[in-house]
């Protein structure tokens, strides 16, 4: 009798115990969403949106750095064919609603992904991360040699434009809450992916690959879909970014772009689903604000000494070491 | 039509400045932003150089305009145009900035340019070589002030051709800026009875010239020209120099070689080159002097881009204070209005598309035995007379210009 | 004169003999990498900076202390070297045992310092060298005009690239070392200090990274930022020989220079992207590069 006490006991308590975490979890969540709802009162619109689009370009990458394990050197190919597929559109297109533009952007990144997929799935390791930044090359010579982009002098003046025909985009309070909305649906997405059933195939391979193959799984089949899913968001970013900035260029698809976007991934924390907003934030704000300071000229050493100190230190990136942090004082 | 109403509005606006009504400096202070890349490829040419160079002409007037406080920002661009459009808008949209003078890489510039102009503030470009900056990119808010691409591709080649250098190879930065260089050296090149035997274009950056120098050679062309910048065109004349281009009877030309390149070089490799450049520091004792003072603040011999600045802000600050206005437009205009006499142009003049044009100069790099220092690099071969050395406005695509 | 696809042959040797000359420059620094993947499981993004470093320490020791080009194509290296190893021992050392994507992601960092600082203090202009008197000048080769340094570069590049490959295939100390990292318990037991071997070893793929450097300073501009630019390029070698070949990485360096130089011929603007077209080709059919070893 007194046994099945203490069980009931035990099980209320490890439900309580979940629920508060729940609840804690969905606070945090609301706090943040409240921040992001209010900061452009606050902040400068322009530099949020900024954030939100590498956040999103981040996000994308973790998922597959974070939570299959495939390093890609080459995801600024992805950014910038969103960036320039959109600008060129709504350049070009008169009266070609925003939407539209973006959702073309994306969509051939997309099918841009898919053929990176198809090349590069079945490296392991260093050979993945070689072929994927090989194949970004390429696209970035396609870019330099193709007269649309403007070459170096990037592809000026894209106009925002209306959204669905209505909402003038030209104010950046508009622009700012539509790209938010964009955000929190592919922040959602992602989260949901990571935790269904496809997700659990994603992490199974990253812990352990041939397992995973043994289990009966067609291992190349979800790595495909996991690649071609973030190439897809990486370049809705692009898309985006070009409407915010009303400009596309080549450094979006030049490599240091690709290891700006896993020194965010790193710095917020690979494999936790907060971790590149946070990192993409982080960075962007450092970057931002150094160059403006008296340290102006000291940015490129300072993001690598960020990067040194991430890899040494705080493997587990801003999230993951509190998330660590959290687990340790809590059992 | 937008075009026509902001116009209007802006003349009216300086017809009324001018005679005096509302004229004032808003917000009782001239706010300078100095944007530029600080760290990358183009560092050297403007660079924290150029910032010491603004805040100079700064210090030289006095450091107000008529009782207005003059305050000065800065910024590393980091060769981005996303860095660029997002710093250039907050300070114009926040922090009250009124003019930004630096800007190097095209991307830079062209975005910046953009946003100055929906936000009708005033930038002076320095830095940039394209010359679609007063072109198709013209905008009513910005004054491109020491040199272009078209400026720079006119005056060499005419002069060689003149001398004798018939046949021409061209190797040029796969790249707009290259592609518009090389098409104005053909034009002008054959314009004067030459002929373009050959070109390649190379990727930029490329590490390693021999390849293109051989094939140069072989094209047996009396003149090799590049068409590049930066490193490039310093691998490329050190390999030339290594080929032994000169020696085989080939005239090189560097169609965009700056004085912080040639001394990079040396005198031994790049002695007897022809260029075209906008200043050099050792031409009078105006230029020796202030180049003496900007040497002890920086330690190094002015690039015509840091003379530029300087005078460009010195103009500026004229300007705001002989109209008592911070407003671009009305401070553009009294800049067009008045010519440009001081230690880096005679007689120079800001046109309708912003273009300032002033004399450029033909220099040959010394010899090492003519050279009696590390930063004693050009003779002065010929003065290229303002009206030639730039695009005229006839054939300008400048909205501006049009109408 | 008889032509080759629209160029005669006379240029095309001169090309395919410039082609050699790059390549063996790419050979030398592809060496270092497949030295330090192959034995070490590191992924040396730091080895462009050390490429560089190798030049600017050459320029910087002649221009304050007057140390000549023969004395800095020992000197140089070596400093460069013990540099390496100190980054090793502080740094590498810190993420042994972690996935080697880590050690890229590290090296990487480390190359931004090592470039940015250098940036601030010499400028991007590039530092003046100039070629030894001894190989001032050079010779006519009847289809080009050769240089007497760039004869110089082929030779002894050839040379340090076949005496690596020698030492570690062939030597016992070769063998030693291939065994102290495969099995760093095992050689412990034998008395031999596996870390210290680990860091000569890490120092000594630098150092050929750092003696392709002092051969570059006199015919490149010398610039905190030249190493940057090679480096995916020699990275791309690497992949192609197979990560971690010795052999493989020397002769696809060369082989790349020759493929790189006819680009450079017949459709100059692709020659930067050629690498990574074969590379993508090549581990297509190849999954681990041309001489590589499935894993």
């Amino acid at each position: 009798m007194n046994e099945t006490v203490k069980q009931t006991d035990i099980q209320k308590a490890i439900l309580e115990q979940q629920q508060s975490e729940h609840r804690k979890k969905m606070i945090l969540n609301g706090v943040l969403l409240v921040l992001l709802l209010v900061a452009p009162l606050v902040m400068y619109p322009v530099f949020l949106m900024k954030i939100l689009c590498f956040a999103l370009f981040a996000v994308a990458f973790n998922l597959l750095l974070g939570y299959t394990g495939l390093l890609s050197f080459g995801h600024a190919a992805f950014l910038a064919t969103g960036g320039y597929t959109t600008g060129y559109l709504l350049s070009n297109v008169p009266g070609l609603s925003t939407e539209l533009g973006i959702l073309a952007g994306t969509l051939m990144a997309t099918v841009l992904g898919f053929g990176f997929a198809l090349l590069s799935i079945r490296r392991q390791g260093i050979y993945f991360a070689m072929v994927t930044l090989a194949l970004a090359q390429l696209v970035f010579f396609f870019f330099v040699q193709s007269s649309f982009t403007g070459g170096e002098d990037g592809m000026q003046g894209i106009p925002r434009g209306e959204l669905f025909g209505l909402i003038d985009l030209n104010d950046n309070l508009n622009l700012y809450y539509f790209i938010l909305v964009v955000f929190l649906a592919c922040y959602l997405l992602v989260q949901r992916t990571v935790g269904s059933p496809f997700g659990q195939v994603l992490n199974a391979i990253k812990q352990n690959e041939p397992r995973a193959i043994s289990l009966g799984y067609n291992v190349n089949r979800y790595k495909i879909l996991a690649f071609v899913i973030s190439a897809a968001l990486a370049g809705l970013a692009g898309s985006m970014k070009s409407v915010v900035f009303q400009l596309a260029s080549l450094n979006d698809a030049h490599w240091h772009t690709s290891g700006e976007v896993i020194l965010m991934t790193l710095v917020g924390g690979a494999g936790t689903l907060l971790g590149p907003v946070v990192g993409a934030t982080f960075v962007v704000n450092v970057e931002y604000q150094l160059a403006q300071g008296p340290l102006r000229d000291w940015v490129d050493p300072i993001l690598g000494g960020i990067f040194v100190l991430t890899v040494i230190a705080f493997r587990s990136g801003i999230v993951g070491e509190i998330q660590k942090f959290m687990r340790k004082n809590l059992s | 039509m937008t075009m026509i109403k902001k116009l209007l509005t802006s003349a009216v606006a300086s017809a009324l400045m001018v005679s005096g009504a509302q004229a004032e400096i808003s917000d009782n202070m001239v706010k300078m932003g100095y944007l530029a890349d600080m760290s990358g490829t183009y560092r050297d040419l403007a660079g924290p150089n150029g910032l010491k160079a603004m805040e100079m002409a700064i210090k030289d007037f006095g450091g107000s305009v008529k009782g207005a406080k003059i305050e000065v920002v800065s910024a590393d661009d980091r060769n981005s145009p996303d860095v660029a459009s997002s710093t250039v808008r907050r300070w114009v949209e926040n922090d009250k900035v009124d003019m930004i003078g630096g800007m190097v890489a095209s991307s830079v510039t062209i975005a910046a340019t953009k946003i100055l102009e929906e936000n009708n503030k005033l930038g002076i470009v320095s830095g940039s070589a394209a010359s679609s900056i007063t072109n198709e990119h013209c905008t009513p808010n910005h004054i491109h002030y020491v040199y272009d691409t078209y400026a720079l591709s006119i005056g060499t080649p005419t002069a060689i051709v003149q001398e004798g250098g018939k046949t021409w190879f061209i190797l040029t930065a796969d790249y707009a800026f290259g592609h518009a260089m090389e098409a104005d050296v053909t034009r002008v090149v054959e314009a004067n009875g030459g002929e373009v035997v050959g070109s390649i274009r190379h990727p930029f950056p490329t590490p390693d010239f021999s390849s293109f120098i051989l094939q140069a050679q072989a094209s047996g062309a009396d003149v090799i020209a590049l068409a590049n910048a930066g490193a490039d065109t310093t691998n490329a004349i050190n390999t030339a120099s290594e080929f032994g281009v000169t020696q085989g009877g080939q005239t090189l030309a560097a169609l965009v070689l700056f004085l912080s390149d040639v001394h990079a070089l040396g005198t031994d490799v790049a002695q007897g080159i022809q260029l075209t450049t906008g200043w050099y520091w050792d031409m009078n004792d105006e230029t020796r002097a202030w180049s003496d003072r900007f040497m002890e603040a920086t330690g190094a011999r002015p690039t015509m881009v840091h003379a530029g600045i300087y005078s460009s802000t010195m103009q500026y600050l004229k300007a705001v204070e002989a109209t008592n206005s911070d407003d671009s437009q009305t401070v553009r205009k009294y800049m067009m209005e008045h010519p440009i006499n001081d230690m880096f142009a005679k007689n120079g003049r800001i046109r309708e598309d912003g273009r300032m044009v002033h004399d450029m100069y033909l220099a040959e790099v010394k010899t090492p035995e003519e050279s009696s220092g590390e930063w004693d690099l050009y003779n002065i071969v010929r003065t290229i007379p303002a009206d030639e050395a730039f695009r005229p406005l006839s054939e300008s695509k400048c909205k501006l210009v049009s109408m | 004169m008889s032509m080759i696809f629209g160029v005669p042959v006379a240029v095309l040797s001169g090309q395919l003999l410039i082609g050699v000359i790059n390549g063996a420059f790419y050979a030398l620094l592809s060496l270092g990498l497949a030295v330090i993947f192959g034995l070490l499981k590191i992924i040396n993004f730091a080895h462009g900076a050390m490429y560089m470093l190798g030049a600017m320490v050459t320029v910087i020791m002649f221009d304050a202390l007057g140390v000549n080009y023969w004395v800095a194509l020992f000197l140089a290296p070596v400093l460069v070297g013990v540099f390496g190893m100190l980054i090793e021992y502080f740094l590498l050392r810190r993420i042994t045992g972690q996935d080697h994507i880590y050690s890229l992601l590290l090296t990487f960092g480390a190359a931004l310092m090592i470039q940015g600082i250098l940036t601030n203090i010499y400028g991007v202009s590039g530092l003046r060298y100039s070629i030894p008197d001894l190989f001032k000048g050079g010779v006519n080769l009847g289809f080009m005009f050769l240089p007497y340094y760039r004869a110089w570069v082929i030779l002894v590049a050839l040379i340090v690239c076949f005496g690596t490959w020698f030492m570690i295939e062939k030597t016992k100390l070769g063998a030693y070392l291939r065994a102290g990292t495969e099995d760093a318990q095992l050689m412990q037991g034998f008395g031999i200090n596996v870390p210290l071997l680990i860091s000569l070893t890490y120092g000594f793929g630098v150092m050929l990274a750092a003696f392709a450097g002092v051969l570059a300073a006199p015919i490149y501009s010398v610039t905190p930022v030249m190493g940057s630019h090679i480096l995916i390029v020699v990275f791309a070698v690497v992949v192609i020989g197979g990560m971690g070949s010795i052999g493989g990485a020397i002769i696809t360096g060369v082989l790349m220079g020759v493929i790189e130089g006819l680009t450079k011929t017949f459709y100059p603007p692709a020659s930067s992207a050629v690498i990574f077209l074969v590379m993508v080709v090549v581990l297509m059919f190849r999954p681990a590069g041309l001489f590589g070893k499935e894993a």
